[in-house]
């Protein structure tokens, strides 16, 4: 069914009662054309944009637990694009572009606001690579400013710029498209829009092998569920896909490792932005429910533990104190960790494996949320022809081999 | 927050005043020019990854300074053993295969 606001007004006029389920629940069928492993963010809209762009229905998204339970889940939702290299710039925009109007495409409230995102530099080091970063930036067409801090403190009140500060704030970089949208929503809307076209979600359904046909090109994928045939397998897979990967025999570049955030107590709206400071690590927005939703850095070892240590979440608080003063006597609700996939080269990993008809997703890291449309939008490309997306084609897996790294030092400064 | 136990100070210290060092029992290739682009690849940037035992160098940075490597579950984040660099990896009881 279509949100409008004539179905809002009859179902409330119905007391709420009368709202279908937003998305079929089927078992899995014997085969399709195609699986994606993992129904996060990411896989859902890989999902999507096959069914709408390719015209592949006959696809099915497998998820060991919940639909959006991962990452997707466990992130602070923030939205920019400001990377420094060409081909990062090329993907991150990509999905910039696709956040404005993801909400009427998919008719489903993503909660998009772009209320800027703004990173501090707080010394002559910062100061020189944002500016490298806002003049890269600009000679690609991508919104980023440089601003003082007066400007910085016009910009987000709350924010202490103060010269006694331990790491004063000198100036930030600012992109005022970048923000945040509702995390959930966004795994929802894909599912709801990809389930009505016919993609089949399976929750609960952990994949434990990938089969392989005699010549060695994927045959299909044994769940706890059976097994399911297909001639392509995308593995979506974030904190899991070495595990994933494995099943065929097949080697990644990646570390996994607890990466947390935590939210405060709700409070009345005081927070306008996107703050960001990668010298101390710490960023903070708020969300519509007052929260003030902060993110921390990841644990100094790999870990398939979604917890994170206290010791990580305390450094984080002591810098967001210093920089918000007012937000000192606030008690923090929650704490949480998502495991991100880490490469070499902090960018993600997107196209063919060495085994046919297997295709990979993977090592967004602490960064992944922003480009959920743009990725999931190029992978569909993969899946459905078998080639890389020319913007999807620079971060092959190959490149470890051949050098052609894509050492994106703008990724959360939690990654590196 | 762990609790590392130093094989050379033999002490059990807080995880802070250790360094993690990555996947242990990685050996550089010997002869760097004669192997291909694939193992050279392989050396720098494949790991593990394990859900599971892992094998990972931690150095004592603010004790003696020294690598030393160190078993533990990736799920639990329980350390199993520690034991010198160059070492060779212990094989665990039924408390490390649990």
């Amino acid at each position: 069914m279509k949100f409008s606001f004539a179905s809002v007004l009859s179902n409330a006029l119905g007391g709420n009662a009368a709202w279908p389920a937003q998305w079929r629940s089927p078992e899995p069928k014997a085969s399709y054309d195609a699986v994606i492993v993992g129904a996060g963010g990411h896989g859902l809209a890989t999902a999507y944009y096959m069914a709408k762009e390719r015209g592949l229905t006959n696809v099915a998204v497998i998820e060991k637990g919940w639909l959006g339970g991962g990452n997707t889940g466990r992130n602070t939702t923030i939205i920019r694009s400001n990377y420094l290299w060409e081909e990062s710039e090329a993907i991150y925009e990509h999905a910039m572009g696709l956040w404005q109007e993801l909400s009427t495409e998919l008719n489903y409230n993503v909660m998009y606001s772009a209320r800027g995102v703004m990173m501090l530099a707080h010394d002559r080091h910062d100061v020189e690579t944002f500016k490298r970063h806002v003049h890269a930036n600009r000679l690609a067409g991508i919104d980023n400013e440089w601003i003082s801090a007066g400007e910085a403190k016009a910009f987000c009140p709350p924010l202490d710029v103060s010269p006694t500060l331990r790491f004063p704030v000198v100036g930030a970089a600012l992109q005022r498209c970048g923000g945040v949208a509702r995390h959930d929503a966004v795994a929802w809307g894909y599912a709801r829009a990809a389930s009505a076209m016919g993609v089949d979600i399976v929750q609960n359904c952990a994949v434990t092998g990938i089969r392989r046909d005699p010549s060695g090109a994927v045959a299909g994928v044994e769940t706890s569920k059976g097994f399911i045939g297909a001639k392509k397998v995308g593995v979506v897979a974030a904190g899991h896909t070495s595990t994933v990967m494995a099943m065929a025999g097949v080697r990644m570049p990646l570390e996994s490792y607890p990466l947390q955030a935590l939210v405060s107590e709700p409070v009345k709206p005081f927070m306008p932005c996107v703050v960001m400071s990668n010298k101390i690590h710490a960023y903070m927005s708020q969300s519509d429910k007052g929260e003030l939703v902060i993110g921390a850095g990841t644990d100094a070892y790999t870990s398939y533990s979604q917890r994170g240590a206290l010791h990580i979440s305390e450094h984080t608080l002591e810098a967001i104190c210093e920089l918000f003063p007012a937000v000192r006597r606030l008690r923090m609700l929650r704490n949480w960790g998502g495991i991100v996939d880490v490469t070499p080269d902090r960018s993600p990993i997107i196209g063919r494996t060495p085994v046919a008809g297997l295709f990979v997703n993977c090592g967004w890291g602490t960064g992944g949320f922003k480009a959920t449309p743009g990725s999931g939008h190029v992978f569909a490309h993969t899946l459905a022809t078998g080639e890389p997306h020319p913007i999807a084609a620079p971060f092959s897996l190959d490149r470890f081999r051949t050098g052609r790294l894509i050492d994106e030092a703008a990724a959360a400064a939690v990654a590196h | 927050m762990l609790l590392i136990r130093c094989p050379y100070c033999a002490t059990e210290r807080p995880e802070i005043e250790f360094r993690h060092g990555g996947q242990a029992h990685v050996a550089r290739p010997a002869d760097p020019s004669a192997v291909d682009d694939a193992a050279w690849s392989e050396y720098l940037f494949f790991r593990d990854n394990p859900k599971g035992v892992a094998a990972e160098r931690w150095r004592h940075v603010h004790g003696c300074g020294r690598f030393f490597n160190c078993l533990r579950d990736t799920v639990s984040d329980r350390i199993l053993a520690t034991y010198p660099a160059g070492a060779p990896r212990p094989t665990l009881g039924a408390e490390g295969a649990r």
